[in-house]
């Protein structure tokens, strides 16, 4: 067993932020876990710009966001960093037991920092009927296949939902020679920033369906068709509005979900309607001395604002590690 | 032109579990699949429910095999090391008048020889089952009941088989089948044609599922028609595993068991099947009216499932030929063996139904002798989500890549992803099923990218050629680096 | 003429009523800053945008760098942009800010993260 002072899960801006910050305030001792093989957490497949306006007063790529704060890391002495690092349990004393290639270990922490993020809402989660063939992709997996892996996922797609990550993918498979067909969004307008509608959709003549849901997915092996519809103002079928649109692709961006199954396990309180942990005070969870930032406290808009929660987060931390002393 | 004493048709469980059951004897038996892997037909939308014996008529053929191949199911599990959990089932009653049903309902499988029924009471189901309506009266408890990983089980009779000499060819469809004259060449009785090559078997036993009556067919036999019957299931996050400790089930109807609350091996909990006659034989959509149904009805059993729950949802066909299975051999056409119409308790029947059939071919003149060497028992691979944390800290030394964690929602290790596909596994549906990657709340969100370069990596293939379940079914379509 | 537009200078989307003629930009209404009158002013007179993609490495632990345009390029040249992009190959190591391709359409063609030799 290993004793730290300050453990972070999860090396994306939330928790890189959160080391640095509590770092500053004085905590000397840090352990940041992370399971991919890099720091940077999703910014790292986020190439596109519009990051860094609010924090760094400057527009950045989402690699280019992570790049400055992973340097800091780095330099950092107090802050020890473990990849490939995958969390298998929480206890609620804040033991944490995780699992690395050719090894087990586990900490116990005086304070834990979460800051694992968020994931998609699935296709399974808004029940979209119909079959379930190659070709259904979360927006998210679909900007990891092409940004990280350098593979297309599709020729002709269709979008579900206006989310931010759904939009910016539109443009990404349009500029990567696939034909977008359709955005469809069940809302009235976009759930996305009005900017990515302009510059993702509008640029490239995308044509988006609003108050439009899709009602089936067809295609034995591979997707080969949707069927959209217009709902109306209580959310009903108009009666005649049916038309299907050919594809071979389906992105499904409609939301994110806070991840917080690990302090779910150790008896944290979550809210069972948004996934995010039930607790007092910002950054605070139901178990003391465990506290969240960044997506898995809430799902955000902009990494500048998951940064500036984080940096209250990690302050938050090395108080009441003070406070412990 | 090569030859066998058996050639099985359809890689499913009832196929799977006849390989292993012949493949004690020294025999030539070979199998054929027509999907890309084994149980990617009818099996791979099973329950997992391995039946007491329960809700079947008392003369029926599927009511006596069901009785015995629970019996089996639980031997040759451990045999095979597939994790097999006699968790029991509640049938339950409603009203007062539904008691009286139960009470038929458990003199039946008593006759059938059904051990351990009991009736418990409305105070016995608030102490054992809290989560159940309230409401209920009574049930009936049949602690026999278990439920299994149904692609575990197919794996592991298959794999069992092949360690045992038993031919397993995948990707290969039945064009046709031939009778010989007279008593045949050599013995052999039928030539089938298949999209991989031709054989002359003494024997055909047509375990083909859906289309098993296509098959039967091929050989001149036309008494039955297989009419597919759809069901939807949806499963449900794995944190409320423990929602509840037994199967439930309602009193059963005219054409299936109801709408059923289902534990299973991986520890989701599932609800469905929805009941549904349908023509197409390819129709493996969901419905929004399915999902309204099973919903409705499940909570009826247990008021506080809530649509929140469902991370996933299939449908699967059940091969329906009239109200019992059929299992003969073909006078009219010698050598062929029909075992059709395996719908539910199918799974439970299995290996009854390989007993039933290797009896059939001894009648018919096969001479059963049985092998020195049989390899009745295997090792299966580990599962780190079964474990303790104790033991996975032992596997992590022995091997680094158990510490490599590749699906985070399941637990799966890259070891795991190895193993599955070391055992066979050559798509991505494949992984899932062995291993449950991809199966939990992000739907593979997080690990497909991973996985397809280990698929094929070590089946070496190009990462494009990486199928969801078989041909046409690419998960990319385009790389980068093929880019000029 | 009179065209609505919105911003994307920055999340705010601010919606604004360009008023322009002969190809030039007359007068901006509905902005908060000034970045969003010199938005609606190129867009009006020549429209550009930075093109974010990723380039293919060999040799190197990223199979795909990420690149951008230092500064935005004519938007009607994206999709030739695109082009010359699919045909990089980039086979030494490089450092975030890196210029992979000089004169790209106006505008230097940069790395946006760090790429190392491929562990062995």
């Amino acid at each position: 067993m290993i004793n730290k002072d300050l453990v972070i899960v999860g090396g994306g801006p939330a928790g890189m932020a959160a080391a640095l910050s509590a770092r500053d305030a004085g905590v000397r001792d840090i352990l940041l876990l992370e399971r991919d093989q890099y720091l940077g957490g999703i910014l790292n497949q986020c190439i596109h710009t519009g990051f860094g306006i609010y924090h760094f007063k400057e527009l950045l790529t989402g690699c280019e966001y992570a790049g400055r704060f992973i340097s800091l890391v780095e330099r950092s002495r107090e802050i020890d960093v473990s990849l490939k690092s995958f969390v298998v349990r929480l206890t609620n004393d804040r033991v944490l037991t995780f699992l690395k290639p050719g090894k087990m270990e586990t900490v116990r922490a005086k304070a834990l920092i979460m800051a694992t993020g968020c994931r998609e809402r699935t296709r399974e989660m808004i029940h979209i009927p119909g079959t379930r063939p190659a070709g259904v992709f979360s927006a998210g997996l679909a900007q990891k296949l092409i940004n990280i892996e350098g593979l297309l996922p599709g020729k002709e797609v269709v979008i579900v939902g206006s989310g931010d990550i759904g939009l910016i993918m539109a443009r990404r498979f349009t500029l990567e020679g696939a034909r977008v067909k359709a955005v469809i969004e069940i809302q009235k307008q976009s759930r996305g920033l009005m900017r990515n509608v302009v510059q993702c959709v509008h640029d490239f003549d995308i044509p988006l369906y609003f108050s439009h849901r899709i009602s089936r997915i067809s295609g034995r092996d591979r997707v080969e068709k949707v069927e959209a519809v217009r709902v109306d103002e209580q959310g009903n079928d108009v009666d005649g509005s049916r038309f299907e649109i050919l594809c071979d692709t389906i992105l499904v961006s409609v939301g994110l979900i806070p991840e917080n199954e690990l302090i779910e396990m150790a008896g944290a309180k979550i809210d069972s309607a948004t996934n995010a942990p039930l607790s007092k005070e910002l950054n605070t969870t139901s178990i003391p001395g465990v506290f969240a930032c960044g997506n898995c406290y809430r799902v955000y808009d902009l990494v500048d604002s998951v940064t500036r929660d984080a940096q209250v987060c990690g302050r938050m931390a090395a108080e009441f590690l003070a406070g412990a002393r | 032109m090569r030859s066998c004493d058996a050639l099985i048709i359809g890689g499913g469980v009832t196929g799977t579990a006849i390989a292993r059951e012949l493949s004690q004897y020294r025999l030539k038996v070979i199998l054929c699949e027509k999907e890309e892997e084994l149980a990617f037909g009818v099996s791979k939308s099973n329950s997992g429910i391995i039946h007491p014996g329960t809700q079947n008529v008392p003369g029926s053929l599927k009511g006596r095999l069901c009785v015995e191949g629970n019996a089996l199911t639980k031997a040759i599990a451990r045999e095979l090391d597939v994790d097999f959990k006699q968790v029991g089932e509640l049938i339950v009653a409603f009203s007062q008048s539904e008691v009286g049903r139960l009470i038929r309902i458990k003199e039946d499988a008593q006759r059938l020889g059904v051990k351990g029924l009991r009736m418990v009471d409305n105070a016995w189901l608030r102490d054992h089952e809290p989560n159940l309506n309230p409401d209920i009266p009574a049930a009936l408890f049949a602690p026999s009941a278990g439920i299994i990983s149904p692609y575990r089980w197919v794996y592991a009779l298959a794999l069992n088989a092949q360690q045992n000499g038993v031919e397993i060819m995948t990707r290969t469809r039945v064009a046709a089948i031939e009778r010989l004259s007279g008593a045949g060449r050599g013995g052999m009785f039928l030539r089938v044609m298949t999209t991989s090559a031709e054989y002359d078997a003494r024997f055909v036993i047509n375990c083909a599922g859906l289309h098993a009556d296509a098959v039967a067919r091929m050989a001149g036999i036309d008494d039955f028609s297989i009419r597919p019957r759809k069901g939807e299931e949806f499963i449900l996050d794995k944190k409320r595993e423990h929602l509840t400790n037994h199967l439930i089930f309602p009193l059963p109807t005219p054409v299936s068991k109801g709408v059923l609350m289902i534990k299973t091996s991986d520890g989701n909990p599932m609800i469905g099947p929805s009941a549904l006659d349908t023509e197409d034989k390819d129709d493996l959509s969901t419905t929004e009216g399915g999902l309204r149904t099973v919903l409705a009805d499940a909570r009826r059993l247990v008021p506080s499932v809530s649509e929140r729950d469902i991370i996933a949802y299939f449908a699967g066909l059940r091969p329906v030929a009239g109200d019992d299975f059929i299992i003969r051999h073909e006078d009219r056409a010698s050598g062929m063996v029909t075992v059709a119409g395996i719908q539910s308790p199918g799974l439970t029947c299995a290996p009854a139904i390989a007993k039933l059939v290797s009896r059939l071919l001894k009648e018919h003149g096969l001479d059963l002798r049985r092998k020195i060497f049989f390899r009745r028992h295997r090792r299966a691979m580990n599962h780190l989500f079964s474990i303790p944390l104790s033991r996975t800290a032992r596997l992590v030394r022995l091997d680094p890549s158990y510490g490599d964690i590749v699906c985070r929602c399941e637990m799966v290790s890259a070891r795991e992803i190895s193993d599955a596909i070391a055992e066979g596994a050559t798509t991505m549906d494949g992984i899932k099923f062995r291993t449950r990657a991809q199966a939990g709340r992000c739907h593979g969100s997080f690990c497909t990218c991973r996985l397809m370069k280990i698929l094929a990596d070590e089946t070496g293939r190009k990462v494009i050629e990486v199928t969801k379940r078989g041909e046409c079914s690419e998960i990319v379509l385009k790389d980068r680096g093929d880019d000029q | 003429m009179k065209k609505e537009m919105i911003c994307i200078e920055c999340p705010k989307g601010c919606r604004m009523e360009v008023y322009y003629g002969d190809g030039k930009t007359v007068e901006v209404n509905g902005n908060m800053c000034p970045r969003g009158r010199e938005y609606a002013a190129s867009e009006i007179e020549d429209p550009r945008r930075i093109l974010t993609s990723s380039v293919l490495c060999e040799g190197l632990d990223l199979r795909m760098l990420p690149v951008r345009t230092d500064k935005p390029i004519p938007k009607q040249a994206l999709l030739q942009a695109m082009e010359r992009i699919r045909k990089i190959r980039v086979k030494e190591p490089v450092r975030a800010g890196d210029v992979i391709a000089q004169d790209f359409f106006g505008a230097n063609l940069i790395a946006t993260r760090s790429a190392t030799r491929e562990n062995v």
